[in-house]
């Protein structure tokens, strides 16, 4: 098994990932890599009481996550990778062992522009997107499994809207 | 966007809020309105597109707004149950149920001389004994 999702998601552990995406998947395990996120305990109890007992959640910053990426591409269970930002999934394309990104939740805030129901995109982060796509890297948003895969040129010239 | 709607019982003042993904909250506080004439009770949220950083302050401004201190959401691993948890940080008379449902609202409306908070613990507990599995008794295969 290994990491069958890398997605980008504000709201990082959430229903969607832990019903939506976790029950169909049979997912094991959930890699949350952010930086807040991996220093504070609190934060960490916080998001770990959102999952089953049956599914083991890890936290790690961005640097981190490099390093230890091999160890859960080699787990036996099936995983889940997200970051709260595409930021953070860029430094971890970087690192040279993610080939697909899924866009899952990228929510209103001033200077985005919707381009999803559930994606919001600043100019800054259409061309990070650009740049992941540009690296190789095979980038679609889709909130839950059973929803329709949206490539990233209808992502961002919003003809999915 | 965020939704929210008045679900009748006027007269009566708000004593807490439900939250949760769609249209549960409205949903759940319709029905209690339609069963029990309490609606009123009860503040619907939804948080369609919202992040969650915009959750929290939404539940936080309607917490303050209307003087509530109880909050029903409907997943543990909810963005409203985690935006509560975050609010409830800094409000040590706060009560937070999560997977709540529609028995578990019916009782908290009809706890009215109870404080709110100590109302919500006990339509919590309404609430986890009011589920209930009838037919196929022995949960085997059916023969």
């Amino acid at each position: 098994m290994t990491v069958e999702l890398f997605r980008i998601d504000d709201r990082l552990i959430h229903g969607q990932v832990v019903v939506g995406w976790g029950q169909p998947l049979d997912i094991g395990f959930i890699v949350l890599v952010d930086d807040t996120v991996a220093a504070s305990d609190w934060e960490q109890e916080l998001y770990r009481m959102g999952v089953p007992p049956e599914m083991e959640v890890y936290f790690h910053s961005a640097t981190d996550a490099i390093t230890a990426l091999p160890k859960y591409l080699a787990d036996h269970r099936r995983g889940i990778l997200l970051t709260g930002d595409i930021a953070t999934m860029q430094r971890l394309v970087n690192g040279g062992v993610v080939t697909t990104v899924n866009v899952g939740g990228i929510h209103s805030k001033p200077g985005r522009v919707q381009r999803l129901r559930y994606v919001f995109l600043s100019p800054d982060e259409e061309a990070q997107l650009r740049g992941l796509a540009a690296n190789g890297v095979k980038v679609s948003a889709q909130d839950v499994p059973g929803a329709r895969a949206v490539s990233l040129p209808d992502l961002l010239n919003g003809s999915a809207l | 966007m965020s939704s929210e709607a008045s679900q009748g019982g006027a007269m009566t003042a708000p004593r807490a809020i439900v939250a949760g993904h769609g249209e549960f909250a409205a949903g759940l506080v319709s029905a209690v309105q339609q069963i029990t004439g309490r609606g009123g009770q009860l503040i619907p949220i939804a948080v369609h597109q919202l992040s969650v950083e915009d959750i929290e302050d939404l539940l936080r401004r309607r917490m303050i707004e209307h003087g509530v201190r109880v909050i029903f959401t409907d997943l543990q691993a909810g963005s409203c149950t985690m935006a509560s948890r975050r609010i409830l940080r800094g409000m040590d008379d706060a009560v937070l149920v999560a997977g709540a449902n529609l028995p578990t609202l019916l009782d908290f409306v009809f706890s009215e001389a109870r404080p709110a908070p100590e109302a919500a613990r006990h339509a919590a507990e309404r609430g986890r004994a009011a589920i209930a599995v009838h037919g196929a008794a022995t949960g085997g295969n059916g023969q």
